[in-house]
């Protein structure tokens, strides 16, 4: 019973919880259950809420039981990652410098999650300030990527993508500041959104770099990420960058692309500068046979260019590690967070670098380094303020590719999930995997990740990426539903019921590939 | 023949002009903080008047208070300056233990005010154009205390403590160009200046500007050149001078003490300089260096500051008018002599004058009570008069007093009680149990007292001699403890000897 | 234009002292061979960021967002030094401080 629970989508669950036929402390405890079963090999976890969250759980049960509203997920559990603050729980962000800070305030996405009766199970894993692509730095341990437990789950929220792949949750939120969100479900085979940038409060996320940063869901279906995404979305007074407007209903946005699978009169636009040298065949080829079946539920497939996303990745680490050079400067021993004093004491200015240089990890001061540089006087105009300019041409590359396209396409990121530790020691081959989640970023639009299969040579998840235009957040739902529903067709089932039990401890079988028909090649290592 | 150190201020003058420039830092006197819903207020306890933001909690954001923003723009209108069609807030980034979030948020290149003139008037009546750069918007820092060593200065101390309540206080600073030709006068005018600045502040009302709580700062940059010469001498900038009084004095000391420097052959460090009230002397402070790298960038996490025309127009409408004018239109109105009004402004009442005047009292009362009591207990315990009470309560006392339900004397000790933090006049009256007996049968009881013991003063009142009611208006008074109106006490005396016997 | 050579070991040193990060000298070795890599790499943006090109700071444009003065929500001081490494009598408490007065 308890691992069938866990199999269960939200929406399901929320469902089988508003029947009462399921209570929330039951599925509370099942995926309790199953951290507990599976996260000694995953790391998902950075904190679990264990008996906090089966006493809430027991509240929303009372709570229903007594006729009251609970909501329409009421009951069911999420998982958070730790860039959060949460006022129960530790939110460090998977650093020491801030091991076991309990913030005195809920992040205003968590403080959502509370009123609509969400059960939190506890924190997730993450890259130390969300700074990488792998979840390799976090300062607690690397997570594992459930597919491969040699591989790394993505970053910096592979925490919650490989619990939210893995069964421990059947959703979790995630930051994404230059794909954190996206990449991770690339390579988990789940799904995940950056939403429009103001779209969701910042309040009470840990800064990394305040102009990229935004706040999104993770979880097993579009329309999951949906009800997950009206949760948490709309205006925060807290946050002045949040955007005073309405939003539509992402649920419905999702159940009607779900339900309309005749995608006539949608153009969709394939980015040329995002495709060809440096992405995996197998990922290429997935996503080729994903613009096919697109295409053959009527969708027009356009080719667009968009000259200046080759900047991209120069620009997003100048401007990322000069924001969080800044925003990292609080981490001073003073009012919160890891003190070192030097030996034999020393005066407030040695205690706060003691502090720093104790407290956080290489990738954190590499980035921190590079941004004091370049804000630096001499250096200002020529890095940061030509960064900044490169932006204005990404978002004019954005327009003109709007112009002539409903939605964007490309592969999540250029490979699969790779090895623990491979990139490790070339912090630019690890920043060179993000070129394709970048760009939205930089340009504030919403882009979704979800996933098109299994790469022929390694049998690893690959994903396709989806960007609209900033505020059309619901196209992407709309378009990212529909092509899930084909894709399942297709498949017959979920992808992420190919998951291996034993989380690949042994060499992927053939059984695992998934073949597509349509143009392109035959899957090189696949079989039929 | 001046020390070692000092140029006499004549021979410093006779060689040297001096140049000067001016950093005011006000403080805003809104209700809640300048990027957070804290109160803005002062003399609370410890970390108290702290949200998130202000303590640089991870994750939390700052969001500009909109009162703050009209403030700040009525002030730069008030400074004649232009207002910026858009301006930005920047992150000044460095590191100290009373700044949350080690960087400051401030404006850069796009402040919201610029290219001001302020008309600064001397005491003999000289008139200066005192040319504004920028008015600014920015937080203030929490504040240290230093604990161990000898003085509570940071030299010696062992550790210090952080208080957060004024972090995030909203300021503008307001910068001058540099000020040319105040030659011998230039220490009176520094001082004029940031008079005038405080009285532009007040009169608008977006501060309370007083200097000894830190509401209004003074940073005095000071350099000299050889008369004649085009190039700027280096400068010096000392630092919080925290009265109108040091203001004069730091800069009359850096010209002394520049001068005998450069007559020394010696060159000017530029520097941050300490005021040193009790000493009269300025200190060496930080050397400005490469060092200072503050690595402004645009704070991502605010929007540009865009006014519309209406918004402007609407506050330059509601200016009050300068001070200057201001000081010509009393100078006609309340009808006082020259030197009655020059009495005025020496003392900085004008402001006050003019608030309890337009709270209902007569120029004259508003001016005998500034004038008077207050400012003698201002200068016992050297204050300035307009900190120790607000306008509202003097014109309330001087009614009280007027409708004759105070005496004079009374009235004096009712100014005690509202100055003693007591309340407003009607609840020191009520509390002190202060106000004038007018009950007229405890008055005729207290004069049949004194008659009984006096009985040839009715004799004397009826042969004509009146002056000797004088005897039992003294004893009636002494008996009700001065809490009685004189002159109802003599009416009575006067019909009880006409009325008995 | 930036110098295109090298990054020093010393401007590393330089830029922890302004970062507030105390390093050692093998890190301050490593950061700068990386550092000098990963600037050759963003350089970049300049062959693009030409003088008639605006610069982007927010993502999004927006204007005038402002809260009323009206006081909100706010921490106690038990909740406010609830994370301080150190505390004395309602305020944070840190060692000596170099220099003065700021």
């Amino acid at each position: 019973m308890s691992d069938d629970l866990t199999r269960l989508t939200a929406s399901h669950l929320a469902g089988l919880l508003a029947a009462g036929e399921v209570s929330s402390v039951e599925a509370t405890r099942a995926h309790l259950d199953r951290i507990e079963q599976v996260d000694g090999d995953l790391h998902a976890f950075l904190h679990i809420a264990g008996d906090a969250a089966l006493r809430r759980a027991g509240e929303v049960d009372r709570l229903r039981a007594d006729g009251a509203d609970v909501g329409p997920l009421g009951g069911v559990p999420v998982a958070i990652k730790d860039v959060l603050c949460t006022k129960d729980m530790p939110s460090t962000a998977a650093s020491r410098i801030l091991e076991g800070w309990i913030p005195p305030y809920d992040a205003t996405v968590v403080a959502r999650l509370r009123s609509a009766n969400l059960i939190p199970l506890g924190k997730t894993n993450m890259d130390e300030f969300a700074m990488g692509s792998s979840t390799e730095h976090s300062a607690f341990g690397p997570t594992h990527n459930p597919w491969d437990l040699d591989r790394i789950p993505g970053g910096s929220g592979g925490g919650s993508a490989a619990a939210v792949a893995a069964f421990e949750a059947p959703f979790a939120l995630g930051s994404d500041t230059g794909g954190s969100i996206r990449q991770p479900a690339a390579v988990t085979g789940t799904v995940g959104v950056k939403p429009t940038y103001g779209g969701v409060s910042r309040y009470g996320a840990i800064a990394l770099a305040s102009s990229l940063d935004q706040v999104g869901p993770v979880s097993r279906t579009v329309l999951d990420a949906a009800l997950l995404h009206d949760v948490i979305g709309g205006h925060d007074p807290h946050d002045s960058t949040s955007l005073d407007q309405l939003w539509p209903s992402f649920e419905q946005a999702a159940r009607a692309g779900a339900e309309n699978l005749d995608l006539r009169g949608i153009r969709v636009g394939v980015v040329r500068e995002l495709s060809g040298e440096g992405f995996q065949t197998g990922v290429q080829q997935r996503f080729d046979e994903a613009l096919a079946l697109l295409a053959s539920a009527g969708a027009e497939i356009v080719e667009v260019s968009a000259p200046h996303f080759e900047y991209a990745i120069a620009a997003y680490y100048l401007i990322l590690p000069a924001e969080a050079s800044s925003n990292l400067a609080k981490y001073d021993s003073v009012r919160f967070g890891l003190r070192v004093t030097p030996e034999g004491g020393g005066t407030v200015e040695q205690v706060m670098a003691a502090s720093r240089g104790a407290g956080f990890g290489p990738e954190v001061k590499r980035r921190i380094i590079l941004g004091t540089y370049a804000l630096s006087a001499g250096y200002y105009d020529a890095y940061y303020g030509s960064a900044q300019k490169v932006r204005t041409l990404i978002q004019r590359d954005f327009d003109a590719a709007f112009g002539q396209v409903d939605v964007l396409v490309s592969p999540s990121a250029p490979t699969t999930a790779f090895k623990l530790g491979a990139k490790m020691d070339d912090p630019m081959a690890m920043y060179l995997n993000d070129i394709t989640t970048i760009p939205a970023n930089l340009a504030g639009i919403p882009g979704m990740g979800l996933p098109v299969g299994l790469a022929p040579e390694d049998g690893l998840p690959v994903g396709i990426q989806l960007m609209a235009p900033a505020r059309e957040d619901a196209r992407l739902y709309r378009v990212g539903a529909a092509l899930e529903a084909l894709l399942e067709d297709h498949w017959g089932h979920p992808l992420l019921d190919l998951l291996p039990a034993d989380f690949g401890r042994h060499p992927a079988g053939a059984d695992r590939i998934v073949p597509l028909p349509g143009p392109g090649t035959e899957p090189d290592g696949g079989t039929h | 023949m001046a020390t070692a150190e000092l140029l006499s201020f004549e021979e410093a003058l006779a060689k040297y002009e001096p140049v000067l420039g001016f950093e005011v830092h006000v403080e805003l006197s809104t209700k809640t903080k300048m990027f957070s819903a804290a109160p803005n207020a002062f003399g609370g306890a410890p970390n108290t008047f702290v949200a998130p933001v202000d303590l640089g909690l991870p994750g939390s954001l700052p969001v500009v208070n909109e009162q703050a923003v009209r403030y700040s723009i009525s002030l730069g209108l008030a400074l004649g300056c232009s207002i910026a069609e858009t301006s930005r807030f920047h992150r000044k980034n460095y590191f100290y233990p009373d700044l949350a979030k080690n960087y400051q948020i401030s404006q850069y290149d796009e402040p919201i005010a610029f290219d001001g003139e302020v008309e600064v008037e001397l005491d003999d009546g000289t008139v200066y154009r005192i040319p504004i750069e920028r008015a600014h918007m920015e937080e203030d820092a929490g504040k240290l205390t230093h604990v161990g060593g000898a003085t509570g200065r940071i030299q010696g101390a062992e550790y210090s403590l952080v208080d957060y309540n004024r972090a995030g206080v909203p300021l503008v600073e307001i910068v001058t160009r540099p000020i040319y030709g105040a030659a011998e006068r230039a220490p009176e005018l520094a001082r004029a200046y940031v008079a005038t600045i405080r009285d532009i502040v007040r009169s608008l009302g977006v501060s309370d500007a007083r200097m000894e709580r830190g509401n209004l700062r003074c940073d005095a940059n000071v350099s000299l050149r050889p008369h004649g010469a085009e190039k700027l001498g280096t400068r010096t900038e000392t630092k919080n001078v925290n009265s109108l009084r040091s203001v004069e004095r730091a800069v009359r000391y850096e010209i002394q003490r520049q001068a005998a420097i450069l007559d020394a052959g010696g060159t000017i460090v530029q520097e941050t300089r300490h005021w040193h009230e009790d000493t009269g002397t300025t200190s060496a402070g930080r050397p400005k260096s490469d060092a200072d790298d503050y690595r402004y960038f645009p704070e991502p996490d605010l929007l540009p500051v865009v006014p519309s025309r209406e918004l402007i127009a609407e506050l330059r409408a509601a200016l009050p008018e300068s001070p200057t004018v201001f000081r010509r239109r009393l100078e006609t109105e309340y009808g006082f002599t020259e030197s009655e009004f020059r009495d005025l402004i020496n003392a900085n009442l004008l402001v006050e004058l003019e608030q309890t005047v337009g709270a209902g009292a007569a120029p004259a009362q508003a001016r005998k009570w500034w004038l008077g009591e207050i400012l003698r207990i201002a200068n016992s315990r050297g204050v300035e008069a307009g900190t120790l009470i607000s306008p509202l309560h003097v014109s309330e006392l001087i009614a009280l007093v007027e409708t004759g339900q105070l005496t004079d004397r009374l009235g004096r000790q009712v100014l005690e009680g509202v100055i003693a933090g007591e309340g407003s006049p009607d609840e020191v009256v009520k509390a002190r149990g202060l106000a004038v007996v007018s009950d007229d049968s405890a008055l005729l009881a207290a004069i049949d007292e004194a008659l009984a013991t006096q009985p040839d003063v009715l004799a004397k009142i009826r042969d004509g001699k009146v002056q000797a009611a004088g005897a039992v208006i003294g004893a009636v008074m002494k008996a009700m403890r001065g809490q009685a109106d004189a002159a109802r006490v003599r009416e009575l005396v006067l019909e009880r000897a006409t009325s008995v016997g | 234009m930036p110098d295109p050579t090298a990054i020093t070991a010393e401007q590393v040193q330089h830029l922890a002292d302004l970062a507030r990060i105390a390093l050692t000298p093998e890190e301050i070795e490593h950061l700068a061979v990386e550092l000098g890599s990963i600037v050759d790499n963003v350089r970049k943006v300049t062959e693009v960021a030409t003088p008639d090109v605006p610069a982007t700071s927010h993502p999004i444009p927006l204007q005038n967002v402002y809260r009323p003065d009206v006081i909100g929500e706010i921490l106690t001081n038990e909740q406010a030094l609830s994370g301080a490494p150190d505390a004395d009598d309602g305020r944070f408490r840190v060692s000596a401080i170099l220099g003065e007065e700021q």
